[in-house]
């Protein structure tokens, strides 16, 4: 882009009215930040008559330093474990509020109760919490910001890292190919619930993601919707290439994406001639130390032989 | 009113049932799950028309009533022992985040070793939470402390603890003046939140703050704190006037005892109150001059308050049910420090006693009086510091060799 195009693109963008926006610009993410796209699509979607529930986590941190918000829309954070539990008690309340007729909630019968998550809080510390929720059959959209660690805390390992990649606590080193357990399948987990619609997508397809959060609040009940968001600085790739590494992992079978409706799979998005793993590697520094030698190969191998396994399972070559 | 006799749980659930939460968080743990069980029972016959949650731990208990007062419910739950524990790191920012909800206490001691029997080592690690903690005598104070933490809370826009002494209270049956729906709603009328989730007006809640603004985050419950001692004032004297029960005569915040011409006082918490005046009746036979002092209250600490009514005495009993491993008793350290800066303080001795529900005789607080009763005349200044804390109850024949050689 010439200096020209980019100081009439800017001109535009100044343009914009924010006033009205549920996640506002000007949050404190990083260039490139998948969470904040999958915060824009989520209030977009969900539209003002909406209560966020946001665990601690990168998103918060980066979208509500006091006495700055980012968000348009009502929003509570409380700490790391427990967005499912206080969702659960927002929902019960206004539940409440409706059994007893109260007129100034009247308006408010169809509240949008979303939690917006990342992975550790979901995948690790606030389990329970979720399961919980799940379990009582609250009416709350969950929404999983899947990046695959702790970035909030600087790049350490969580339920939710893929093998091979090399995290703080999963450094690679002469003895180590970086994280050695296989990602916890949270889809499955939450259907396991009787979670009547799971659904996981990718940020590279914002339209998909968005029919899938519309397709969670129509649930009268929890839904679970995981969608990938990749991180430049965790995952080690440059700003621009966001959406690209988001397509890359549907296109390489490694992040599969699909719906599940009381605890079966009734929708996959098929990938013709899926891509082999190494194009989706060798793009991100977190899995560089798998190209340096025969144990990396065997790594990338045996990734590549669970990826197809998967892809089996769900019938995804198309 | 009904005067019916009642065991404790089922009067608080009474009581809360009566205050007409909006939300009520239930999770099971002895001997506060009579509470829960009995609120269950109430709504299952249809007489309490709230939410109420069957959840999963008390960790999301305190994370659902907090999420409930976000949204501008009336909320409880009850708890006890390790499960205040799991409820400390939710309930640390519900005095941060100005959130109402009102939390009954059936104390109890924490592991290890387990021990569900009743001391007040559960609700002494939580002091510094910025929860107000309310202490009860008897049945009758923890269902009227029930009705008074929704007032106070809901004055202040701060979480309140009403402590009940677990199976002392819990689990005794006592005639007990039920309050009923009318008296009720006039001291507590439906609550009307200041700040709610109302999508209609966004509000971000419980937003990270840096240094510049952390401070003063923080500094606003501590003041809160410190003046509630008025609201709680207000609240029990409201209370007298449609209930026609009294509590203390230092505003609600402090209980006495045959105090006025006392030489020593015993100073305690909760339920041992009652021996400890039933001993003070059996000592002043002897001609030893003593009455007791009994904080409703320990935080807001009723420093003031103790200040005033220790005033006359030589020397203070503090029958102690919690231990700070490495300092001391809390509450005799609190009060010393409330005392220092007197110029004539009376002598505090610490008795660590009652521990895990260890059982204290008349006799046992008659013995304290009597001891303290010799000290008296000595100043506080003469008294060795490490004579100061006694344990009366110690088994030292049971106690391993590295600690007792």
């Amino acid at each position: 882009m010439s200096t020209e195009q980019l100081d009439e693109k800017l001109d535009d963008v100044s343009e914009f009215d924010y006033d009205d926006a549920g996640f506002a610009p000007g949050h404190r993410a990083c260039s490139g930040c998948g969470p904040a796209l999958v915060a824009r699509h989520v209030v977009e979607e969900a539209g003002e008559n909406t209560i966020v529930v946001n665990p601690t986590g990168c998103m918060e941190v980066v979208s509500s330093p006091f006495p700055e918000s980012a968000w348009g829309v009502s929003w509570i954070h409380n700490v790391f474990a427990n967005a499912p539990g206080v969702a659960s008690g927002i929902e019960a309340a206004y539940r409440s509020f409706s059994r007893q007729g109260r007129e100034e909630f009247e308006d408010h019968e169809d509240v949008n109760f979303i939690v917006f998550a990342g992975d550790g809080a979901t995948f690790d510390i606030g389990m329970r919490s979720l399961s919980g929720m799940f379990e009582r059959g609250h009416d709350v959209l969950y929404v999983c910001y899947d990046n695959e660690a702790y970035m909030n805390t600087g790049v350490q390992r969580s339920g939710s890292t893929p093998p091979g990649a090399h995290t703080t606590t999963t450094p690679s080193g002469a003895y180590s190919t970086g994280e050695d357990s296989p990602k916890k399948d949270m889809p499955a987990i939450a259907a396991a619930h009787g979670v009547e619609y799971v659904a996981t997508a990718s940020i590279s397809d914002p339209i998909d993601f968005r029919k899938k959060v519309s397709a969670g609040l129509e649930i009268d009940g929890p839904a679970y919707v995981q969608v990938l968001s990749p991180c430049p600085v965790g995952w080690g790739f440059d700003a621009e290439e966001t959406i690209d590494l988001g397509e890359l992992a549907v296109e390489t079978g490694v992040y599969p994406i699909y719906e599940m409706e009381n605890g079966e799979v009734t929708d996959v998005k098929t990938v013709r001639d899926r891509k082999p793993i190494e194009e989706y590697l060798e793009r991100q520094d977190r899995f560089s130390h798998l190209f340096d030698g025969e144990e990396g190969e065997e790594t990338i191998e045996t990734i590549q032989a669970e990826i197809d396994a998967q892809a089996e399972a769900l019938d995804i070559d198309g | 009113m009904t005067r019916e006799i009642i065991k404790g749980t089922d009067a608080v659930a009474k009581a809360v049932v009566g205050a007409d939460p909006d939300v009520v968080s239930a999770y099971p743990i002895t001997p506060q799950t009579g509470i829960v069980e009995g609120i269950a029972d109430l709504a299952a016959d249809g007489h309490y028309n709230g939410e109420f949650l069957r959840i999963d731990s008390e960790f999301n208990a305190a994370s659902s009533v907090i999420g409930a007062s976000a949204a501008g419910a009336r909320t409880f739950t009850a708890t006890s022992s390790n499960g205040l524990k799991l409820m400390s790191e939710p309930l640390f920012t519900a005095a941060g985040m100005r959130l109402p909800l009102v939390l009954a206490v059936a104390n109890r001691s924490i592991s290890a070793p387990l021990s569900i029997w009743n001391d007040h080592t559960d609700t002494m690690a939580e002091r510094d939470s910025g929860l107000i903690q309310l202490y009860a005598e008897d049945v009758q104070e923890a269902v009227d402390n029930t009705l008074i933490a929704f007032r106070v809370a809901e004055e202040l826009k701060l979480p309140v603890m009403s402590n009940l002494d677990g199976f002392v209270l819990t689990h005794v049956q006592e005639p007990v003046d039920v309050p009923e729906p009318e008296p009720v709603e006039e001291f507590l009328p439906p609550y009307e939140p200041e700040q709610t989730l109302d999508p209609s007006e966004p509000k971000t809640m419980g937003a990270y703050a840096r240094p510049e603004h952390w401070t003063e985050a923080k500094y606003v419950p501590h003041e809160v704190l410190l003046r509630a001692g008025d609201a709680i004032e207000r609240a029990t004297a409201e209370f007298e006037e449609v209930f026609g029960r009294s509590y203390g005569d230092a505003g609600g915040l402090v209980d006495t005892y045959r105090l006025d011409d006392a030489d020593v006082a015993l100073l305690t918490l909760g339920s041992l109150a009652g021996t400890a005046k039933d001993a003070v009746d059996r000592a002043r036979e002897d001609g030893i001059r003593v009455g007791v002092v009994r904080p409703r209250v320990f935080r807001p600490f009723p420093g003031e308050a103790l200040r005033e009514v220790l005033g006359g005495v030589e020397a203070v009993g503090v029958l102690e049910k919690a231990i700070s491993p490495g300092s001391g008793g809390p509450l005799s350290m609190e009060l010393k420090s409330e005392l220092y800066n007197l110029p004539d303080r009376p002598l505090v001795r610490d008795f660590v006693i009652g521990l895990a529900g260890r059982d204290i005789t008349v006799e046992d607080v008659v013995g304290i009086a009597d001891e303290l009763y010799v000290d008296a005349d000595v100043s506080p200044h003469e008294f060795a510091p490490d004579e100061e804390e006694v344990w009366p109850q110690l088994r030292e024949e049971i106690l391993p060799e590295e600690v007792s050689h």
